[in-house]
């Protein structure tokens, strides 16, 4: 078979009966995700990074819950105090996991190996993605133990709780998606690391008491609730009150399709330099 | 196998490869050859997908890069430049991943990975984290993951650069077994390894194909083709008499390189047009009563011919 008879085959006729088996191989080519997913996710725990962060989360909500929280001061056998804190240390703490995403990628020169093997850029990203995601999944469900002292010492609104978890776990989400995004466009983790800080940090406090009134002096009521709307704040604090709204749900989804779509755009441009 | 038509890359206004065409037929080991920053791996990273050509598109293993790129990057085994590979892994590990991404599963990803891993003689290090490695076998990490499914279409990136000796020949040696059934591409700047390996060679120079031939058709460029190497013991000839009675041959264009000790000389006779002129030269030795030590007829020097087609169009840039 010569080189030339198979460039004719591949353009002639063959291209009609050749598509649909293309989007098929495709579509199929999408379960990479999760090979990506495995090699992602074990990747935190092969390396000191996934001890160091889950011992720091755990340590540090508990600190800020029993501490500055008065956890026990206040006599409420609620979870409060420990969830009120989420997104002042996600703030700090997804970042530090966020901004290796890509860069790591780049400045080893895997990028080229992994956009090289046979695996969709969605794929890709969305496997990076939900690893990252499902570490912080884990990092937030070994609190457990303060759910249980709660449930020992008094007799909490669990439903609450359970939202309450559940807004968390969006936020970091939320926070992850924004700093994928951002690693994407620089080979320097620090760089990724203060620019998702400061991002981040924009997303949190529009929605911020303080920062709200500021606007309100001299703004309308509208822009004070559009700005708010779009805080993760606002929303997190509404979730963990217990409400369940469909709105702050799909805030939280759409936010990560954004950012992640952007992160796949961004990996795209970025990939010839 | 691989068709290149007229593949064109630009990044803003500098034009890295410009209208380059090649095909590889299975069976070809293709040396690219070029000074560095010719080209050469951006044209390998169109080839492979990684980056979107200004112009033109290359057709492997039956599918357009452009329409299919995914198609492409299945059927094509690809070393980059570098041989990266994730250091916090191992090679079990790395090349685990890699078999799940080609859709291997259960004992089937079990027997490939271990066939190649025989293949490439990663035994000893499975276990240990990449970053640990030596360069040789952080490079055979790199080949097990070009090679592990066994693809038609084989593209490496400088693969033996930065070896030590022992290791380009093995490197070579992997190359050569491979070869009967496969369409390779192997960029190098290294000549000797065109000679080692290749069936022919692309030489590539600011973004434009310069030669494109067998590699001994390259060799026989050289005007050093059919040039005789002489040492000869002589009873106190000056160096001078000798070089002047080898020039006054006619088909002989220069001497060069003359070295003379305690009345053995050592010189180059390069021919007029590359012709024949070992019969002349021994001749002209048994005329003059020198006894000839050595007389070695040259192939032509790669080198040469790369310098002087990669030098000839205004110099290196």
């Amino acid at each position: 078979m010569s080189a030339v008879t198979t460039v004719q085959q591949a353009q002639g006729g063959g291209d009609a009966a050749a598509a649909p088996a293309a989007g098929l191989r495709r579509l199929w080519a999408l379960s990479n995700t999760g090979p990506v997913f495995r090699r992602e996710l074990a990747g935190y725990f092969v390396t000191p990074v996934a001890y160091v962060f889950i011992v720091i989360f755990l340590f540090t909500t508990g600190l800020f819950s029993f501490q500055l929280g008065e956890f026990f001061e206040r006599g409420q056998a609620d979870l409060r105090p420990f969830f009120d804190f989420h997104p002042w240390l996600y703030l700090f703490l997804i970042p530090a996991i966020s901004m290796r995403l890509w860069a790591e990628e780049r400045k080893q020169g895997t990028l080229e190996l992994l956009l090289t093997l046979p695996i969709p850029l969605p794929a890709a990203v969305a496997g990076k993605f939900l690893a990252a995601w499902a570490f912080t999944g884990i990092a937030l469900a070994l609190t457990f133990p303060m759910w249980i002292t709660v449930n020992y010492l008094g007799d909490p609104d669990n439903g609450v709780i359970i939202a309450a978890y559940i807004g968390s776990f969006l936020m970091a989400g939320g926070f992850l998606a924004v700093g994928q995004c951002i690693s994407a466009v620089t080979k320097n983790q620090v760089i990724a690391f203060v620019v998702t800080v400061v991002a981040c940090f924009g997303l949190l406090i529009s929605g911020y008491p303080p920062v709200m009134a500021f606007i309100k002096g001299w703004a309308g009521q509208p822009v004070v609730d559009a700005v708010a709307s779009f805080s993760f704040l606002t929303r997190f604090e509404s979730i963990s009150k217990g409400v369940i709204d469909l709105r702050d749900l799909i805030y939280f989804g759409s936010l990560i399709v954004l950012f992640l779509f952007a992160n796949g755009l961004i990996v795209e441009l970025k990939k010839g330099k | 196998m691989i068709e290149i038509r007229n593949l064109t890359k630009r990044f803003g206004p500098f034009t890295a490869v410009d209208g380059v065409s090649f095909t590889v037929k299975r069976g070809e080991v293709l040396g690219f050859l070029g000074p560095n920053g010719a080209g050469k791996s951006t044209t390998m990273k169109m080839v492979t997908g990684f980056l979107a050509p200004s112009g033109g598109t290359a057709v492997v293993a039956g599918h357009d890069v452009i329409r299919d790129p995914l198609a492409v990057k299945q059927a094509v085994g690809y070393l980059p430049e570098g041989a990266p590979a994730y250091p916090d892994m191992t090679p079990e590990s790395f090349l685990d991943f890699c078999a799940r991404v080609r859709g291997l599963r259960g004992q089937a990803k079990r027997q490939r990975i271990a066939e190649v891993v025989e293949r490439v003689h990663l035994e000893g290090v499975m276990r240990q984290t990449i970053e640990t490695l030596s360069k040789g076998f952080k490079r055979r990490v790199g080949l097990a993951q070009a090679i592990l499914h066994d693809p038609d279409v084989l593209i490496m990136d400088e693969p033996t650069d930065g070896l030590d000796p022992n290791q380009k020949h093995e490197v070579r040696q992997l190359i050569r077994e491979m070869a009967p059934r496969k369409a390779i591409v192997l960029s190098t700047h290294i000549l000797e390894e065109v000679e080692a390996v290749c069936t022919r060679a692309v030489i590539i120079n600011r973004g434009r194909i310069v030669f494109d031939g067998a590699a001994p058709d390259l060799q026989r460029r050289s005007r050093y083709c059919n040039a005789v190497a002489l040492t000869v013991r002589t009873t106190g000839v000056p160096a001078e008499v000798l070089v002047r009675e080898l020039s006054s041959i006619p088909s002989v264009f220069t001497v060069e390189g003359v070295v003379s000790r305690d009345g053995v000389h050592h010189c180059v006779v390069v021919p007029k047009n590359r012709q024949p002129i070992a019969p002349e030269v021994t001749r002209a030795a048994q005329r003059h009563g020198w006894q000839v030590e050595s007389l070695a007829v040259e192939q032509g020097r790669l080198d040469d011919v790369f310098r002087d087609m990669t030098m000839s169009l205004g110099g290196a840039a």
